[in-house]
């Protein structure tokens, strides 16, 4: 309950007597162009065989004659926008992202050059933790999306090397029955995961105590927490989104 | 002119300060001066807010600083350059962008052209022209010391505070470093905080001194009369030193030592 207290007094801190907007849009791009392009290849790999293992799986499972092989398609884009795009590229981006904010900020604090901000009086929150979360919010959506489309298209090389189904069977099934609001739904998702996984982190980060040693501890926990953050958002979010 | 009052510090009920007063005078070096673990760097951080002391005020030519509002302590802070015990320098950033980085974030009208021009000088006023783009992990720690004293003048400082600015370096680099604080302060009128345990530096640049014992200041006044004490902790303190110890008994057969 005091942790929570503490993180919620951490997150409003950002917006007391912040720096400006020049300087903060600056580390905003910085902090994306790190967060974004860092974790392109982590996502698009592990995406592209999330979604050739479910379409090879569901093959493996789809015996019966009566129901048509396109359905094959159907289940992966259902299963990879629904599920798999943004909350494995979230638990994925938790273990990257995550333990790279709380190990950045942990070493800046036992470092001191977290209190030589304040010294100099910056907002050290606003400075630097602001600009990650916000980075964070942008970047997830646009890697979920990578996330999804490569997944589907994993899923059709795999389904027609292996002869499940046919390129039409494939496509057929991802045009059956489509819901947009599942993408809207997925992207919602990853904003919150995303929010969830920085700001975890960065709590995490910036209240190290001790030394180099801590700094690894942070780290762990940030991931752990961020990771246990994001499952219970994704029962939420099914429960009230859908 | 910075004043202290009283000031209180525990740590889970040890009680670590237990009420120091002090003047730190303009355009002097005050030292602070004590055996190591007597609370030099906490006393430090509370007067430049980084620790909330339990009791006390501390006020900066007038200007009250303790449970102030934020923005009034902000206002404060922007006037202080500080150099810490490990230099905590920026490590994601060039020596050249460490001395720029509080200009670009304290005085945003100043241009490119300007801020280049005043870390080329601060650089330089600490010794290092060739270093600008060099990460601070290819640095020495006496080079990153004063890399922490150019980033510290850099925003020209109303108050500089330096936490053992000369620890872990040889006796040259130390006395270097030393002097320049002492002429900085000389010349640009600052106020200037420097916490210590190096005998020479307190014959150097000693312009007032308080030495702490145990939470407490037990012992204060200048280098010229710091010889002069029957404090037992302060006697301690400077006799541990061979070559005070070795000055002493010059001065007690009646010889005559330069400095002293
Ligand atoms: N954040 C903290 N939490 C708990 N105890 C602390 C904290 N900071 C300092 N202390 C304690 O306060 C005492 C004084 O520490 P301080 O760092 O001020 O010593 P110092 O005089 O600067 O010594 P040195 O010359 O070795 O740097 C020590 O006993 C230390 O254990
Ligand atoms: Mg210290």
């Amino acid at each position: 309950m005091k942790t929570l207290g503490n993180y919620l007094l951490f997150l409003s801190s950002q917006f007391v007597r912040g720096e400006s907007l020049k300087i903060l849009s600056r580390r905003f791009i910085d902090e994306a162009v790190l967060i974004g392009i860092s974790s392109v290849s982590i996502v698009a790999i592990v995406s592209t065989f999330i979604g050739a293992v479910t379409c090879v799986q569901i093959a493996y499972n789809l015996t019966n004659a009566l129901i048509p092989r396109s359905t094959i398609g159907f289940m992966v884009r259902e299963m990879t926008i629904l599920e798999l795009a943004p909350t494995i590229t979230s638990i994925v981006l938790a273990g990257k992202v995550g333990s790279n904010i709380a190990g950045g900020l942990g070493t800046m604090r036992i470092t001191e050059q977290i209190d030589a901000l304040e010294v100099m009086g910056i907002n050290s929150t606003s400075y630097l933790v602001l600009p990650k979360i916000l980075a964070a919010i942008a970047m997830f959506p646009l890697l979920v999306i990578l996330a999804m489309t490569l997944s589907i298209l994993g899923g059709y090389v795999a389904g027609t090397l292996t002869g499940s189904l046919t390129p039409q069977e494939y496509v057929e099934g991802l045009r059956d029955a489509f819901i947009p609001y599942n993408i809207t739904f997925a992207l919602i998702k990853s904003v919150v995961f995303a929010f969830l996984i920085s700001s975890i982190s960065a709590y995490q980060g910036f209240f190290t105590k001790g030394g180099a040693l801590e700094v690894g501890e942070a780290s762990t926990k940030a991931v752990t927490n961020s990771i246990i953050g994001v499952l219970l958002a994704d029962y939420l979010c099914a429960q009230v989104l859908l | 002119m910075i004043e202290i009052h009283n000031i209180h510090k525990s740590f889970n009920g040890v009680e670590v300060l237990k009420g120091i007063d002090g003047v730190f005078e303009t355009g002097k070096t005050t030292l602070l001066l004590g055996a190591s673990g007597t609370g030099k760097s906490v006393l430090l951080q509370c007067i430049v807010g980084l620790l909330k002391p339990d009791l006390g005020s501390i006020t900066y030519d007038g200007k009250v600083f303790t449970n102030n509002r934020l923005d009034l302590k902000q206002e404060i802070r922007r006037k202080i350059g500080m150099l810490f015990q490990g230099s905590a320098l920026f490590d994601s950033m060039t020596v050249q962008e460490n001395v720029e980085f509080p200009l670009k974030m304290l005085t945003p009208d100043m241009t490119r052209d300007e801020r280049m021009e005043r870390v080329d000088f601060c650089l330089k006023r600490v010794g290092l022209e060739a270093a600008h783009k060099k990460m601070p992990s290819e640095l020495s720690g006496g080079m990153k010391k004063r890399v922490g004293i150019a980033r510290a003048i850099a925003p020209n400082c109303t108050y500089l505070f330096c936490d053992e600015p000369n620890s872990g370096l040889d006796p040259l680099t130390s006395i270097k470093i030393d002097e320049l604080i002492y002429e900085i302060t000389k010349e640009y009128n600052i106020t200037t905080v420097i916490v210590t345990h190096d005998m020479n530096s307190v014959i150097e640049i000693g312009d007032h001194i308080m030495f702490l014992h145990d939470g407490l200041k037990v012992w204060e006044g200048s280098k010229d009369n710091i010889m002069d004490t029957n404090v037992k902790d302060l006697n301690n303190f400077i006799f541990a030193n061979s070559l005070m110890r070795a000055a002493k008994r010059v001065e007690d057969e009646g010889g005559e030592i330069d400095k002293l």
